[in-house]
């Protein structure tokens, strides 16, 4: 499978949905990294300085640095359901989801949307949870 | 919630299978706006057993769509489409508007944003049969960028004797816009004033 798939992130791959394949190269037909877990792992406490005293951002700051516990949204206090598919096997299981999320939440983080690359290091980072 | 869907799937298959389970459902769900017009006083005040059914008591329509459930119950809870006038949704779920969503980024594809912006629009406030539901489509809903419920004439009304310490100070609560946080009956669309617990504080008696 691995080889009929090149561009599939690695996170998506070993999640072993095979029609997922298919959705996930249409919506991220760039993405052509392996994925870098311990790259991914840095990303994912980076923080993002913001402007007029709003804290700076970071992934932690709504599902916490330990992947296995709820997180919290920042804004709403929403609880998050844990990211780790060890202790959540959901995540990472539906690849429109999974697209509409990194989306939405590398814009509000970095403040712009992540490359591919950056993309597949999360991915490959969070599959190790 | 008033519906409980497959969290991390939006598939065909099991969007079409939570909408069966929703029609077979029926009154329990609360979709009186429809029929049964003459139990609408009786909702006004708590629980009530009609026939053979546990009328919920609701004062708006729960939601009653799976994909609105999801989408918008993700940041926080999934706000009845009777809480604000279908204008007000329209404003809501424009593309440039969900991009810059109360300062978070809702964005959706587009199909999505129109299916749940059709749903919102034709069961604003102003449709519905329920005197709660109604008043919150009356007057303005807010001079800032976005429409807010808790910006309507009515909301500011019922809730203007709580202490922000209540509220803002409480770490359980944080805004006003957290229903379900005071609300015990918030998800099922009930809230009348015998099911709030101010957490940290409990009940309010006034
Ligand atoms: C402002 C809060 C917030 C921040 C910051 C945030 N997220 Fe999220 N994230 C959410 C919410 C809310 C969801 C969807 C709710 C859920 O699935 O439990 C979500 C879902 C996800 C998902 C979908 C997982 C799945 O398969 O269900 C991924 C992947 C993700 N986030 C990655 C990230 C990454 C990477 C960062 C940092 C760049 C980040 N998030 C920062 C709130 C946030
Ligand atoms: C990515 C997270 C996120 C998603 C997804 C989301 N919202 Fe929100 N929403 C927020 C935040 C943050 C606020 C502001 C909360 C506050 O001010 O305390 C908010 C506020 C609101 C308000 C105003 C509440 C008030 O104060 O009266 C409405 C109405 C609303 N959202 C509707 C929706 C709808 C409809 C959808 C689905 C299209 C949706 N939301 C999806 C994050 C989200
Ligand atoms: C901090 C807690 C809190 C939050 C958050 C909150 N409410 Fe309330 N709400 C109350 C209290 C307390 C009352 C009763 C006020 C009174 O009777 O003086 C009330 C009353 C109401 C009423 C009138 C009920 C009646 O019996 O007449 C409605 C409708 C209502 N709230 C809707 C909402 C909605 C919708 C939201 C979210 C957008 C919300 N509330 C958020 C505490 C809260």
């Amino acid at each position: 499978m691995n080889h009929t798939h090149p561009d599939v992130p690695i996170g998506l791959r070993s999640a072993g949905l095979h029609c997922a394949c298919l959705l996930m190269a249409a919506a991220w037909s760039t993405a052509v990294h392996a994925g870098d877990p311990a790259a991914g792992a840095r990303a994912w406490v980076r923080e993002y300085p913001q402007p007029g005293g709003v804290p700076a951002r970071s992934c932690v700051t709504c599902h916490t640095a330990d992947l296995a516990q709820p997180g919290r949204h920042a804004k709403t206090g929403k609880s998050i359901e844990p990211m780790a598919p060890s202790v959540n096997p959901e995540r990472l299981t539906d690849p429109a989801k999974v697209a509409k999320w990194l989306g939405r939440n590398c814009r509000w983080t970095l403040g712009r949307a992540c490359t591919a690359a950056e993309k597949a290091d999360f991915l490959a980072y969070i599959e190790t949870q | 919630m008033g519906i409980h869907t497959q969290p991390a799937r939006l598939l065909p298959g099991s969007l079409i299978a939570a909408l069966l389970a929703l029609g077979a459902a029926g009154p329990a769900l609360g979709d009186d706006d429809d029929h049964n017009d003459e139990y609408d006083d009786y909702h006004e005040h708590g629980e009530r057993h009609v026939g053979r059914w546990v009328e919920p008591g609701e004062d708006v329509r729960p939601v009653s769509n799976a994909a609105y459930a999801e989408e918008c119950g993700a940041c926080h809870m999934a706000y009845q489409p009777g809480l604000l006038p279908g204008a007000a949704w329209q404003r809501i779920m424009a593309p440039d508007a969900l991009m810059d969503h109360y300062g978070d980024d809702a964005s959706l594809s587009d199909d999505v944003r129109r299916e749940l912006a059709g749903y919102l629009t034709t069961h604003g406030a102003e449709l519905s049969r329920k005197s709660r539901a109604r008043a919150f489509g009356v007057g303005d809903s807010g001079s800032g960028t976005l429409p807010r419920i808790t910006a309507t004439r009515y909301f500011r009304n019922e809730h203007h004797e709580i202490p922000s310490r209540m509220v803002e100070g409480n770490p359980d609560v944080g805004s006003f816009s957290n229903c379900n946080a005071c609300h015990q009956g918030a998800g099922d669309g009930v809230y009348n004033e015998h099911r709030v617990r101010i957490p940290g504080y409990g009940r309010w008696d006034d």
